[in-house]
């Protein structure tokens, strides 16, 4: 394995030019939900990176597929229905899909770490947060109960949790909903990993939590300085956090940019809407600009590019051909065919 | 200080609020619907006194069970006996007591066993799923398809010792390998509905593996269920085996069982039927609290009820 680290590893360096490569790469992976309605083509050739110390956000509505390519790093994708028939996702260069299920548990928690959308659900209700927190500790630390309790009241200093010491032994029940998605978040930085991935972090609370979870994560992050993969479908959540953006649609990245030249000028249609889309207090009064129509049935992906039938810019090329990703310098790239001339403001 | 304040004041506190003020769970909801449910206390007193008989009998009579003379043969009441005697002349109502422990050890142990089988199988059935599920689930059906009577006297029949030990475990595991099926079906759905949880996905996304996910996580959240289930079988076993030492094929003397003491007081009904009344109030009064006890809790943790 320390081989195929190193080859790896000299590749991704060559092509990034860099000091060894990407933390964490997604490339081109597909994953297929087989039911028994048929098969939905939920993820179609994803692919993003991630380096050390930087915030990748993933953008898109439900259903686009980031929650699941999330799961399927995690490697905690129910398989069946769900079936990856291709791509890799590649740590440190080892392709995480080939390791053997012992090796991959091995990853998870400690190298790779996720944090739910719904804390309440997520964390067991049988048992005290402190015990929860230290679970993992005990058992693939070899720490003592005594230890992991320690720890566990520094990891809830560490996110904030008041009182920390005193409400060790209470059950999730008994905490609100934002200091509920703290426990989770002291409890998924129990084993320290490199990789932290937020599926929807805020999505379940109020407004006024939100954004006290939202620098708390970019805190974290700074602080133990980890990478972050930060799940969301809330654009305004994301220009205070992240680095770079990766928006989807049925599955694929349609643009992928750094945050500024995201919100200064999208290059996808999609984008574009979505920008547009944003309740802005200049406005007031006026009807809300939507993006028309509904997401894609992923049973039925539409033919050419899938944002076709409700893009206003939609010509015959669009419906016939799959749009090939260009990259339009800076790293950028758009998976549109118009896109220079979205880029450029020109339709 | 007014209410408001507190709840307030509790708040900024961080939350930790006094006992009173603390967010209500399942098992407190339920305790307080409980308190307040006279079915709960009358099976509750009724179960803690059919155990503390089996445990203790002398404790609530000082005759021997086994002490009978043919001389007292359908006495009345009088000298410890208030129920009088039977057609051999034994104490009925200090038969009755020493009969508890028999029909307790039974009920007991069937239901600990079949919990055991029950667990097994249903866990493994529900956390693996796809072929096991299907293999698993078909020998539910199947063992639930045996008639219990019917495989229990075909079963005992071939057990021939007259040793009480031998006969008891004997009844036991005949009760235990047929009437396993309900339980392992409830916690088999009970499994697969916690399975989809997400603090099991949380669980395996922090490495745990199938053996810690299965028993630390899932198990403690599907067992509320088949406890339930298991008190009111635990009812149903003492009645079946009342209803196999009737038959003559489940104890035998000198065991002491409710069973036998039914089947004795029947022969000799028309002489006097307080052999047979005595007997059988014990029978009903126990398998009731339990059903009744196991029923009461149910209600209480279902939700939908309240």
């Amino acid at each position: 394995m320390s081989d195929q680290f190193g080859r790896q590893g000299a590749v991704a360096t060559a092509a990034a030019g860099g000091d060894g490569g990407h933390l964490l790469e997604v490339r081109d992976l597909f994953v297929e939900f087989r039911t028994r309605d048929g098969v939905a083509k939920v993820i179609n050739g994803v692919s993003y990176h991630l380096d050390a110390g930087e915030t990748l956000a993933v953008l898109g509505e439900s259903g686009s597929g980031k929650s699941v390519t999330a799961q399927a790093i995690m490697g905690i994708l129910d398989m069946p229905p769900a079936v990856i028939p291709g791509g890799q996702i590649l740590y440190r260069g080892t392709d995480l899909l080939k390791l053997p299920e012992e090796e991959r548990r091995k990853v998870r928690g400690k190298q790779i770490s996720m944090i739910f959308q719904d804390a309440l659900s997520a964390l067991n209700p049988v048992f005290p947060v402190g015990w929860q927190i230290g679970e993992m500790l005990r058992l693939r630390e070899g720490l003592s109960r005594a230890q992991a309790k320690r720890r566990a009241i520094e990891l809830m200093e560490l996110v904030k949790i008041p009182a920390a010491k005193q409400r060790i032994g209470d059950y999730p029940h008994q905490f609100s909903g934002g200091m509920r998605q703290r426990v989770m978040i002291a409890m998924s930085l129990a084993l320290d990993p490199a990789v932290l991935i937020a599926d929807e972090p805020t999505t379940a609370l109020d407004v006024t939590v939100q954004a006290q979870i939202m620098d708390l994560l970019g805190e974290l992050r700074r602080d133990l300085d980890m990478a972050m993969i930060l799940i969301t479908h809330d654009l305004g959540v994301v220009a205070d956090v992240a680095d770079r953006i990766a928006v989807m649609y049925a599955g694929r990245i349609v643009e992928h940019a750094d945050v500024h030249s995201l919100y200064e000028a999208p290059a996808h249609p999609y984008t574009k809407g979505l920008l547009e889309s944003i309740p802005r207090l200049d406005h007031k009064g006026q009807r809300l600009t939507t993006i028309k129509g509904l997401p894609p049935n992923l049973m039925r992906i539409p033919s050419g590019c899938p944002f076709h039938p409700r893009c206003p810019y939609a010509r015959q090329e669009c419906v016939d051909v799959v749009p090939a990703v260009r990259s339009l310098g800076d790293g950028r790239t758009s998976a549109c065919h118009l896109a220079q001339e979205v880029l450029d403001g020109r339709i | 200080m007014s209410e408001l304040e507190t709840v307030a004041a509790a708040e900024m506190s961080g939350g930790k609020a006094d006992p009173a003020a603390r967010p209500r769970s399942l098992a407190g909801d339920a305790w307080r619907d409980l308190r307040r449910n006279p079915i709960f206390w009358i099976s509750l007193v009724l179960v803690l006194a059919v155990t503390a008989m089996a445990a203790f009998p002398g404790l609530f009579t000082s005759n021997d069970p086994h002490d009978c003379t043919l001389a007292r043969q359908h006495a009345g009441p009088g000298g410890g006996a208030p129920f009088g005697y039977d057609f051999q002349g034994c104490d009925i109502y200090a038969r009755s007591v020493f009969g508890a422990r028999a029909s307790l050890l039974v009920g007991a142990f069937s239901a600990l066993v079949t919990g055991l089988i029950a667990i097994t199988v249903g866990m493994l059935a529900g956390y693996f799923g796809r072929w096991i599920d299907a293999a698993l689930s078909r020998v539910i059906d199947v063992v639930l398809g045996i008639p219990l009577l019917l495989a229990a006297i075909v079963m005992l029949k071939r057990i021939s010792s007259d040793s009480p030990n031998v006969r008891i475990i004997a009844v036991i595991f005949v009760l235990s390998i047929l009437g396993w099926t309900t339980a392992a079906r409830v916690i088999r759905s009970s499994v697969i509905s916690a399975k989809q949880q997400d603090y099991v996905a949380a669980a395996r996304m922090l490495g745990a593996g199938n053996g810690r996910t299965m028993w630390r996580h899932i198990l403690p959240n599907s067992l509320a269920p088949v406890i339930v289930v298991l008190t009111i079988a635990l009812g149903s076993f003492i009645a079946a085996e009342a209803t196999l030492s009737f038959l003559g094929i489940g104890l035998r003397a000198p065991t002491i069982s409710w069973g036998i003491d039914i089947d004795a007081g029947r022969t000799h009904m028309r002489e006097s039927a307080i052999p047979l009344v005595v007997p059988s109030t014990f029978l009903a009064l126990t398998v009731l609290a339990f059903i009744m006890l196991g029923d009461a809790i149910r209600d209480a943790f279902d939700p939908k009820l309240r």
